[in-house]
């Protein structure tokens, strides 16, 4: 075990004073409340609201072709809210997640491009990027003792370099050549980007893999040892250290969580559309921390769920698409998402504060 | 225990990294199509070099990292500077006072000429007045077509963005479309807004705007299907630019639309869906072009006093149209990155 102080004084923010509903006093109250006061579920209703708004103002949305629109936009912000909100559980968070993403899915296409090997050894080689891109993060910020907004926002800036420069200096240009008729693109596509019939509507393989992927992060947070580990290191470093949680050891695979899914939404991208530009990615790693608090992860760690984060990745998805849907005017497009944003984690907030008052 | 992990993954973790990578390679898992040993390797337009004394130039544009287009305006320029004997000093930035802090920083390097794009013209009107007033030429491209002359430039190149999008509306008139959506890939954009209002004015049918996010193409994909499932009587979508183009007819065959697909701008994977069919035509502004002559013509400044246009009137590298009929000439230097 290792001695305290070895990561400086207040490498994260202390925790919020203590959760307001606990497992103590909740037991007593109507089933009702406690079950209000769970962050999921305030979010869960922020989410049927917007969606019910919308099924009343968008009349072209009630059919099932479009709900699988919409659950495909959200499934490719919610693939990556699920890693984000893990590692904010554990009271860190990672400002390189967005061009991570386009990292990965660069190295991938251009690996298989230039040495003209099957896709599948470029996906490969792109995951163990992706994963060590997720370490350097991660050991960085524990070796260091620097605030990990810090750590990632230095990686974000040489990953947004990265990406240009290399992607130029291999291929000439700023994107990426087409892959789509090299060896094993169809069966990758298949994996990452295919989508299937299910009652006459073309569902997206994404939103498999991201129900799969909620399920899995569920399990692990709630019936495992590392979960609980999660919730000690993002609650108190300190006091998880001193129980014996292996507090370095949980943050860096945290951080490679992270860099798996960033992984796996690069595939899907570059799988997808064949090509990638270089520049894209930014700025998007703001969206899938949003979804992460929205659905009910704290900012200051040790609190939240792997479910939370799926209503909220789908409340973006179906702001995002319903008022394309809704036809209203785009000029207000950007404003709209934001009222709608704001509203509901209002109304999620509201829910909860009820629910927890004693 | 922690402490135990940390240092073995540390020695282990590039071990496995390369085992990984590099049996992969060993396993002989190549691509017996495509990839890099499919590229042509088509020579580049090399030509003699001029015997002028040498000169420095600087080229700053509003480019955002990582565009496309923006790619091809450099390479034109980096062309003419090969072959004028120049020193090209390239420089971006999409933020307007940044850019003008660049063409500052140039004025500093005492150039001989600077070319700049005019995304925000008011922003860089007090910069362009000291690099005129230091005696440096100053050359406009791309953007600024209804600004260039009221800042004092010498010349411009680039395409009247209005003029681009009457043109297309008037193609779209001829194949008989009845209702267009415009993709708007950056809230905001003068010269993006410009071209769905030239197509608005000449096209019969009715036309209206679309905002994508065009950091996130999944997002671009399937906002651009919610809009064609939303309105099915959408039979044309008009992108702005190439990659998005790309995007659209996955979306238009997600939504199950009939829609065909117009753009602006090329790249070589859009030369390539011309020629399938699976995208109608584009209009192109010749990005290399104007990268090209903004900076040939500062070397004709110096060495012979030429400018072109004499100063009143711009020169326009657009709009060209590309479709079936043409595609195959252009698909060869598109393949190269320059068209």
């Amino acid at each position: 075990m290792s001695t305290a102080g070895q990561t400086g004084p207040t490498a994260t923010v202390p925790p919020a004073p203590g959760p307001p509903a606990a497992d103590g006093p909740s037991a007593r109250r109507p089933l009702v409340l406690r079950l209000l006061a769970r962050p999921e579920v305030g979010v869960f209703l922020g989410a049927a609201a917007v969606f019910v708004f919308f099924l009343i103002a968008a009349p072209s949305l009630r059919s099932g072709g479009s709900m699988a629109t919409v659950l495909y936009q959200s499934s490719t912000i919610g693939l990556m809210a699920l890693p984000v909100a893990l590692l904010m559980i554990g009271g860190e968070f990672d400002l390189s997640a967005g061009v991570a993403v386009v990292s990965s899915a660069l190295t991938a296409s251009m690996l298989s491009y230039q040495l003209t090997v099957n896709v599948w050894a470029g996906v490969v080689v792109a995951l163990v990027l992706s994963l060590a891109i997720g370490a350097f993060n991660g050991w960085m910020m524990v070796r260091t003792g620097l605030p990990s907004f810090l750590v990632t926002l230095g990686t974000f800036l040489i990953l947004q370099g990265v990406n240009l420069a290399v992607t130029k200096l291999v291929t000439d240009n700023v994107a990426t050549d087409d892959i789509s008729d090299m060896d094993g693109f169809g069966q990758a596509r298949r994996v990452f980007a295919s989508s299937f019939d299910l009652g006459g509507v073309q569902v997206k393989i994404t939103v498999v893999w991201w129900l799969v992927f909620a399920a899995l992060a569920t399990w692990v947070l709630l019936r495992t040892r590392y979960g609980n580990w999660v919730f000690a290191v993002g609650g108190d470093q300190e006091s998880a250290r001193a129980v014996g949680v292996p507090v370095t050891f949980t943050k860096i695979t945290l951080f490679m969580t992270v860099g798996f899914g960033a992984w796996f939404v690069g595939m899907h991208e570059l799988f997808s559309f064949n090509t990638v530009q270089s520049g894209e990615g930014v700025g998007q790693e703001l969206i899938y921390i949003a979804a992460s608090v929205i659905g009910g992860c704290l900012l200051t760690g040790g609190q939240g769920s792997a479910i939370g984060p799926v209503f909220g990745a789908f409340m973006f998805g179906m702001v995002n698409q319903g008022i394309v849907y809704a036809g209203w005017n785009p000029d207000w497009f950007k404003a709209f998402l934001g009222v709608m944003l704001l509203g509901a984690t209002l109304v999620n907030l509201w829910v909860r504060r009820t629910a927890t008052r004693r | 225990m922690d402490r135990m992990f940390r240092t073995r993954s540390r020695r282990l973790a590039p071990l496995v990294a390369l085992t990984a990578a590099s049996l992969l390679l060993a396993a002989g898992c190549s691509s017996g199509s495509g990839g890099k040993k499919a590229e042509e390797s088509g020579a580049g337009g090399t030509v003699g070099k001029a015997d002028t004394p040498p000169m420095t130039v600087a080229l700053v544009t509003h480019q955002a990292p990582g565009d496309t287009f923006w790619d091809i305006v450099r390479k034109g320029a980096e062309a003419a500077a090969a072959k004028d004997n120049i020193r090209l000093v390239y420089a971006h930035n999409p933020n307007a006072g940044d850019q003008a802090n660049l063409v500052q920083n140039a004025i500093d390097q005492k150039v001989d000429g600077i070319a700049i794009t005019l995304a925000k013209p008011d922003a860089m009107k007090d910069v362009v007045g000291k690099a005129t007033s230091a005696g440096i030429p100053v050359v406009g491209l791309n953007s600024g077509l209804s600004d260039w002359k009221k800042l004092g430039l010498m010349e411009f190149f680039g395409q009247d963005e209005t003029v681009a999008g009457e043109a297309l509306g008037k193609r779209l008139n001829a194949e008989g479309a009845k209702k267009a959506v415009c993709v708007v890939q950056e809230q905001g954009n003068i010269g993006l807004t410009q071209r769905c209002d030239g197509v608005r004015k000449t096209f019969g049918g009715t036309t209206e705007n679309l905002y994508v996010n065009g950091t996130d193409m999944p997002s671009v994909k399937s906002t651009i299907t919610a809009k064609l499932k939303q309105d099915p009587a959408i039979d044309y979508v008009v992108a702005l630019g190439a990659p998005y183009a790309l995007t659209s007819v996955q979306a238009v065959s997600d939504a199950g639309s009939k829609a065909k697909i117009a753009t602006f701008d090329l790249n070589k994977d859009l030369t390539g869906a011309i020629s399938k069919g699976t995208i109608q035509f584009a209009v192109d502004q010749q990005p290399y072009l104007q990268g090209y002559l903004a900076i040939d013509s500062l070397w004709l400044y110096k060495n012979n006093g030429n400018y072109s246009g004499g100063g009143e009137q711009p020169v326009l590298t657009g709009p060209a149209f590309v479709d079936k009929g043409n595609v195959d000439t252009v698909a060869r230097f598109a393949a190269k990155g320059t068209r």
